[in-house]
C-alpha cells in the first residue's frame, strides 16, 4: 500500500485519539475503537492494521491501545 | 365574471395573540375574537370585507387611506376600522349612506391622481385600487384634471415636474411612480417583514413619494436586497414583477417549496398554461410565513436556461466529445459499464452520491440503489461537507442529530448566540424573522471572525461581537462554559433533572480549569476576556437563550467538538425543551436535512440507524429481498482515495458537483479521472461532468413531485407544476437505471416511495402524502406518539434519556500560519448566489455578484501593496488561484475571506484536505494563505478552463 494512504490514516486515527485523550483511559480506548468500527469501512481498517502490524509507528499510544478492540475486516470474497 | 386564481384571503390586519376573547356585533352579526383584534379583522372573520387600501394582514395597521371607515353606535365620527380595536358589546356598521359617500369621496381623490390605463396595466385584474373603485361604486370623478403625478406632459406639452420615470434597474421588478398611491405598504413591508429599511416616503402631502434611500439611488444601487416583500405588499401595479409585465397575469397556482436553502420557504408557483409567471411566497407556509428572499422569489430562470442539457449523453473516454443518445441507449451504456466494473473489481468498487438538492424520495432511491442493487454501503452526500458534525455532536449529547426548534421559536427568544453563520446571506428569510425579534428587544451575540451584517445594521446592533481567530471555536465555546460554571450561572435544577449529574461534575471540573478561562485563551482566540465574560453572562441569565450556528462551526477539524460544546452550553443553562431556546443548526442546501434522514451516509440506513445493527438490517432485508452489508461503506474522500489506489471504479453522482464543492480540487480531479465510469445526473454540465462518461439530464424542482425537509425537520411538499423538460423526473431516471442494473422496481409516483420510507423508518411512520396534504407540512418525528409531528424536541427528556456532557479539549488545527502563508482564509456565501452557483449564476442574480472577491483588511493590503479591485494571487500549500481584492475592515487583520460561487475562482484549489476528526467534514473555514498582487488568472485556472472547455464539447446530432 502506498505510504501516502498510510500517512493519512495515521493522521486521522491520531486526530480521533486527541479527542478521546481528555477522557478517562478506559473510556478513551473504548471510544476510539467504537468510533473506528462504526465509521471506517473495511478497506480503511485493512490499511490501518497494516500499520499496526508493522509496529504501529506514528500512531498515538491510545490508538495502539484501542487497536485490540478494533474489528479486523474479513477479507473480501465477492 | 373573472375566474382568477382565488387569492389568499386578506384579513386586513395581523391576528391578535391575546387569549382573552371579546364579543361584539358587526352589521347585526355577533362575532367573538381575541382582544386587540381590529374591527376590520373581526369583520373579515364574519366574511365582511371592509374596503381598504393601506391595510394588509402581513403588516401592522397604519390608518392612512381612510377608506375603511365604519360607524360605532354611541361613538362620534367614523373611525378607521383597521386601527380601531374591538371592544366588548360595541355595535359596528360597515355600510350605510354616510360611509358610502365618504368612501366614494376618498376613492375619487385617489383616482383623480391615477392614470386610467387599466386595460394596458400589468396589474389589470390583480389590483386592489381597481377592486376598491368597484367596491365603493365609484362611477365618475368630478375633479378637473389638475396637478398630478402621472402625466408626462400637460395638454400644452409642458413637462410635468411631478412626473418621475420608471425605475427598471432591478432585474426582477419595476417601480412606476406614476401609479403610486402612497399607501406606504411597501415601506412598511421593507421595515417590518424584511427588516432592510431600503425604502422611505420622502416629502409630505401631495409631494410625498416612495424612494429607494437617497435621491440618486435606484432600486439596484440602494440597500434593497430584492426580497420582493414590497412587491408583494403593493396594492397597485406600481411595484410589479417584470415577468408579469412580460407574460401577463397567471391563471392557476400550485403550492411548492423553494429549492435553494435550508429555510424551506413555501411558494405559490403561479402559472399560465405551462409557463411559470411568478413565484410568490405562500402566506400559510410555516417556515416563511409569507416572506421570501431574492433566490426563491425571483431566481428560477435557470430552469429554462439555454445551458440546460435535455438529452442523455455518453462517451467512451473523458477526452472524447459528448454524444447525445436516447434514454434507453444511455441506460444500456451506463449499466453495461457498471456491470463490467462489478464483474471485474467486485461489488465494493462502485458507489453513489446522493444530493441535498434533490427530494427525499430521490435521495432514498439513490442510496437504495447502492445498498440493494450494487449491494454495498458506498453512499455519501455533500451534506458531509457541511453538517455531518451536527449529526455526530448532537447525536452524542442529545441522542439525535435533529435541530431542536421550529423557526417560530425565535419569536420567543431573548438572547441569540449566532456562531459561524451569516443568516442575512445564507438563510435570508430566517434572518428577517430574527431581525424582527431583535428589533423587539432580544439581544444578539455574534461569534464570527468577520463582522457580518447583523453585527451592525439598520435598527440592530449586536450586544457582543466576538471576532475570534478562525479555528478557535472550541476554545471560545469552552471559555464561555468556564465562565458559566465558575461564576455559578448554570441551571442546577435542570441539570440534576435532565442530565447525568456525575458526567456534569466531570465536565464542570474540566471547564473550570484556569487554562480554559477567557483570560488564558484570549491570546489564542483573539477574543477579549471581558467581552466574552459579558456575553456568557448574558446568555446564561438573559432569559430564553437560543444558539443558531452554521458552517463556520462545522467546517473545521474540530467541527464535531464545537457542536458538542454548543450542546453543552444549552444543557448547562437549561436552554432546551421549550419555545425560544435550543440548538439550531442552519443547514445550507435545501434538503441537507432530508438527504441525511434518508440514509445517505455510508454507515447509516434511513432514520440514522447503523448498518451494524442486525434488527434494523433485517427490516430492510425482508422488504427489499436482498442481503445488506453490515460494514460501513466509503465516504466521498474514501471513494476518491480508493479510486486513486485503483480499487474504486464507478460512481453515480446525482445533483452534486463534487469537483467544485469538495475540498482539494486537485485530489477530487485525480480521483474522478481514475474511474472507469462516472455518471453525472444534473441540470447542467457541471464541473464534475468534465470527468464523466455518462450524463443523465436532471429535472428541476418545478418538474417533479416529492418532499424536501428543511432545517427545522419540516417535511414540505414539492409539487410538479410542469412536465419534465427532458422527459423524466429524477426519481424516474434513478429507477430506469436501477432497472437496467437488474432491479425489480416499479414505483409510479413518489408517494409510494414515501410510503416505503414510512414503513421502514420509525420517525417517519406517520408521514404520507395524504397527511402532508391535510397538515400542509409536518416536522419529524411523526408517528403514533406524535401524529401531527414534533415542533420542539426534548420537551420532557432527551431522546437519549439523560443529556450527556462531554469534555471538549481544544486541539489546534494543523493548518497553521507561518512565514510563507501568514494569513488565514475563511470562506462563506452571499445572498444572491447559492452554493456552487450552478443555478444562480444562470439567472439575473449575477447583477449583484458577478465574481468572487477576496476581502482583505486595509492593513494587510497595504503591507502587500494590494489596491482595491486589483487582481491578487491567493496561494496556500495546496495550490493557488487569483481573484479581485476588496479592501474592508469587516475582516480582522490577519484574516481574509472569500465566497466560492464561481468555478473560475476555484477557491477550493486553495483549501486543504484537513477535516473534522469525527466525520471528515472538510476544514473549509481555515486555510493558511498568502496574498500578492497579480495580473490575472493563474496557470491552473487557465489549464482548468481549457480542460473544462474541451470536455464540454457535444457532437452535433447526425
Ligand atoms: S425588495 Fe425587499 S429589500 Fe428591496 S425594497 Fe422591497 S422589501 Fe425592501
Ligand atoms: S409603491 Fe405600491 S405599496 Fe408603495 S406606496 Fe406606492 S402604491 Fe403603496
Ligand atoms: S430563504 Fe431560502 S428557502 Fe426561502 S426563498 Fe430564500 S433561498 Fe428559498
Ligand atoms: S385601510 Fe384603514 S386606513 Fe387604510
Amino acid at each position: 500500500m502506498s505510504a501516502d494512504a498510510h500517512e493519512k490514516l495515521i493522521y486521522m486515527a491520531n486526530q480521533i485519539s486527541k479527542f478521546f485523550e481528555s477522557k478517562p483511559e478506559a473510556e478513551g480506548v473504548a471510544g476510539i475503537a467504537a468510533h473506528i468500527n462504526d465509521f471506517w469501512e473495511p478497506r480503511m481498517r485493512r490499511h490501518f492494521f497494516e500499520v499496526v502490524d508493522a509496529g504501529g509507528a506514528g500512531l498515538r499510544p491510545l490508538v495502539l491501545a484501542a487497536s485490540a478492540k478494533i474489528k479486523r475486516p474479513v477479507p473480501e470474497t465477492a | 365574471m373573472k375566474d382568477f386564481i382565488i387569492p389568499d384571503r386578506d384579513f386586513g390586519t395581523p391576528a391578535a395573540k391575546s387569549k382573552a376573547m371579546v364579543t361584539l356585533t358587526i352589521d347585526g352579526f355577533d362575532v367573538t375574537v381575541p382582544e386587540g383584534t381590529s374591527i376590520m379583522r373581526a369583520a373579515a372573520e364574519l366574511g365582511i370585507s371592509v374596503p381598504k387600501l393601506c391595510a394588509t394582514d402581513s403588516l401592522d395597521a397604519f390608518g392612512s387611506c381612510r377608506l375603511c371607515l365604519v360607524e360605532i353606535e354611541g361613538r362620534n365620527g367614523t373611525p378607521a376600522s383597521c386601527t380601531t380595536p374591538v371592544a366588548p358589546g360595541i355595535k359596528v356598521h360597515t355600510q350605510n349612506a354616510k360611509l358610502k359617500q365618504l368612501r366614494r369621496g376618498v376613492m375619487e381623490l385617489y383616482i383623480s391622481d391615477h392614470p386610467l390605463d387599466c386595460l394596458t396595466c400589468a396589474a389589470n385584474g390583480d389590483c386592489e385600487l381597481q377592486d376598491m373603485a368597484g367596491a365603493v361604486g365609484l362611477r365618475d370623478v368630478r375633479y378637473e384634471k389638475g396637478e398630478n403625478h402621472f402625466e408626462v406632459r400637460n395638454t400644452s406639452g409642458e413637462k410635468n415636474p411631478n412626473w418621475l420615470p420608471k425605475d427598471e434597474s432591478n432585474p426582477y421588478f419595476a417601480y412606476d411612480p406614476a401609479k403610486c398611491i402612497v399607501c406606504s405598504r411597501c415601506v412598511r413591508a421593507c421595515e417590518e417583514i424584511q427588516g432592510t429599511f431600503a425604502l422611505t416616503i420622502e416629502g409630505r402631502g401631495f409631494d410625498s413619494r416612495v424612494s429607494f434611500g437617497a435621491k440618486t439611488d435606484t432600486a439596484l444601487t440602494s440597500d434593497c436586497v430584492s426580497c420582493g416583500a414590497c412587491v408583494q405588499a403593493c396594492p397597485t401595479g406600481t411595484l410589479q414583477e417584470k415577468s408579469v409585465i412580460d407574460i401577463g397575469t397567471p391563471d392557476r397556482s400550485v403550492i411548492t417549496t423553494c429549492a435553494y436553502c435550508g429555510v424551506g420557504c413555501s411558494f405559490k408557483a403561479e402559472m399560465r398554461g405551462d409557463e411559470l409567471v411568478r413565484m410568490t411566497p405562500y402566506k400559510h407556509g410555516k417556515a416563511n410565513r409569507g416572506h421570501s428572499c431574492v433566490k426563491g422569489r425571483f431566481a428560477y430562470g435557470y430552469a429554462s436556461h439555454k445551458d440546460r442539457i435535455l438529452s442523455p449523453m455518453i462517451r467512451d473516454s473523458i477526452n472524447d466529445p459528448w454524444k447525445e443518445v436516447s434514454w434507453p441507449e444511455a441506460m444500456e451504456f451506463a449499466s453495461n459499464r457498471m456491470k463490467g466494473i462489478i464483474a471485474k473489481h467486485g461489488r465494493q468498487s462502485v458507489g453513489v452520491i446522493t444530493s441535498s438538492r434533490c427530494t427525499n424520495e430521490e435521495a432514498y432511491l439513490v442510496q437504495k440503489l447502492t445498498r440493494a442493487v450494487f449491494q454495498n454501503n458506498n453512499t455519501d452526500t455533500c451534506a458531509r461537507v457541511c453538517h455531518s458534525p451536527t449529526g455526530y455532536g448532537l447525536g452524542q449529547t442529545f441522542g439525535t442529530s435533529a435541530g431542536t426548534q421550529d423557526f417560530d421559536s425565535v419569536e420567543q427568544t431573548d438572547v441569540v448566540i449566532l456562531i459561524g453563520a451569516n443568516p442575512t446571506d445564507g438563510h435570508p428569510v430566517f434572518a428577517s424573522r430574527l431581525k424582527k425579534r431583535l428589533r423587539q428587544g432580544a439581544k444578539l451575540i455574534v461569534i464570527d471572525p468577520r463582522r457580518i451584517d447583523l453585527v451592525d445594521t439598520a435598527h440592530i446592533k449586536a450586544a457582543h461581537h466576538l471576532p475570534l481567530t478562525p479555528g478557535t471555536n472550541v476554545a471560545v465555546v469552552t471559555a464561555i462554559a468556564h465562565v458559566i460554571v465558575t461564576e455559578g450561572l448554570f441551571d442546577e435544577a435542570f441539570i440534576r433533572d435532565r442530565c447525568d449529574w456525575d458526567e456534569f461534575q466531570d465536565y464542570a471540573e474540566f471547564v473550570s480549569d484556569p487554562r480554559h478561562s477567557p483570560e488564558a485563551t484570549q491570546f489564542l482566540t483573539g477574543v477579549k476576556a471581558d467581552e466574552l465574560r459579558a456575553a456568557a453572562r448574558l446568555y446564561a441569565k438573559g432569559g430564553n437563550g437560543a444558539i443558531y450556528y452554521g458552517l463556520g462551526v462545522t467546517e473545521h477539524s474540530q467541527g464535531s467538538t464545537t457542536v458538542i460544546g454548543i450542546a453543552n452550553l444549552a444543557m448547562l443553562t437549561g436552554n432546551i425543551g421549550r419555545p425560544g431556546v435550543g440548538v439550531n443548526p442552519l443547514r445550507g442546501q435545501n434538503n441537507v436535512q432530508g438527504s441525511c434522514d434518508m440514509g445517505s451516509f455510508p454507515h447509516e440506513l434511513p432514520g440514522y440507524r447503523h448498518v451494524k445493527n442486525d434488527q434494523v438490517r433485517e427490516v430492510f432485508e425482508s422488504l427489499w429481498g436482498v442481503k445488506i452489508d453490515n460494514e460501513p461503506g466509503l465516504r466521498i474522500p474514501n471513494m476518491l482515495d480508493a479510486a486513486v489506489e485503483g480499487t474504486f471504479k464507478g460512481l453515480y453522482c446525482q445533483g452534486e458537483d463534487i469537483l467544485q464543492s469538495d475540498p482539494d480540487t486537485k485530489h477530487v480531479a485525480a480521483g474522478l479521472a481514475a474511474m472507469d465510469c462516472v455518471i453525472v445526473h444534473d441540470l447542467f454540465l457541471n464541473e464534475t461532468a468534465n470527468y464523466a462518461h455518462v450524463f443523465f439530464p436532471g429535472s428541476s424542482f418545478l418538474e417533479k413531485d416529492g418532499t424536501f425537509t428543511n432545517a427545522e425537520r419540516r417535511i414540505n411538499r414539492v409539487r410538479k407544476v410542469m412536465a419534465p423538460r427532458q422527459g423524466y423526473a429524477d426519481w424516474e431516471v434513478t429507477q430506469l437505471f436501477a432497472q437496467a442494473m437488474g432491479a425489480d422496481w416499479h414505483y409510479t409516483h413518489p408517494s409510494q416511495i414515501m410510503d416505503e420510507i414510512a414503513m421502514l423508518t420509525p420517525s417517519f411512520a406517520g408521514v404520507s402524502y395524504e397527511r402532508l396534504e391535510e397538515l400542509g407540512s409536518v416536522q419529524w418525528p411523526c408517528n403514533e406518539k406524535a401524529p401531527e409531528g414534533t415542533p420542539l424536541m426534548h420537551i420532557d427528556g432527551f431522546v437519549r434519556g439523560k443529556g450527556k456532557f462531554i469534555v471538549t479539549e481544544y486541539v489546534a488545527t494543523d493548518e497553521k500560519t507561518g512565514p510563507r502563508f501568514p494569513l488565514l482564509l475563511t470562506t462563506g456565501r452571499i445572498l444572491s448566489q447559492y452554493n456552487v452557483g450552478a443555478q444562480t449564476r444562470r439567472t439575473e442574480n449575477v447583477v449583484w455578484h458577478a465574481e468572487d472577491v477576496l476581502e482583505i483588511h486595509p492593513h494587510d493590503a497595504e503591507l502587500r501593496g494590494v489596491r482595491d479591485g486589483q487582481f491578487v494571487k491567493l496561494s496556500s500549500r495546496s495550490g493557488e488561484t487569483s481573484l479581485r481584492a476588496k479592501i474592508t475592515d469587516r475582516v480582522s487583520p490577519g484574516v481574509v475571506y472569500t465566497t466560492f460561487h464561481h468555478p473560475t475562482t476555484q477557491a477550493n484549489v486553495i483549501t486543504t484536505d484537513f477535516s473534522d476528526w469525527a466525520t471528515n467534514c472538510p476544514e473549509y473555514k481555515v486555510t493558511a494563505v498568502q496574498v500578492s498582487p497579480s495580473n490575472g488568472p493563474t496557470e491552473w485556472q487557465e489549464e482548468y478552463a481549457a480542460q473544462a472547455e474541451a470536455s464540454r464539447r457535444i457532437l452535433a446530432a447526425e
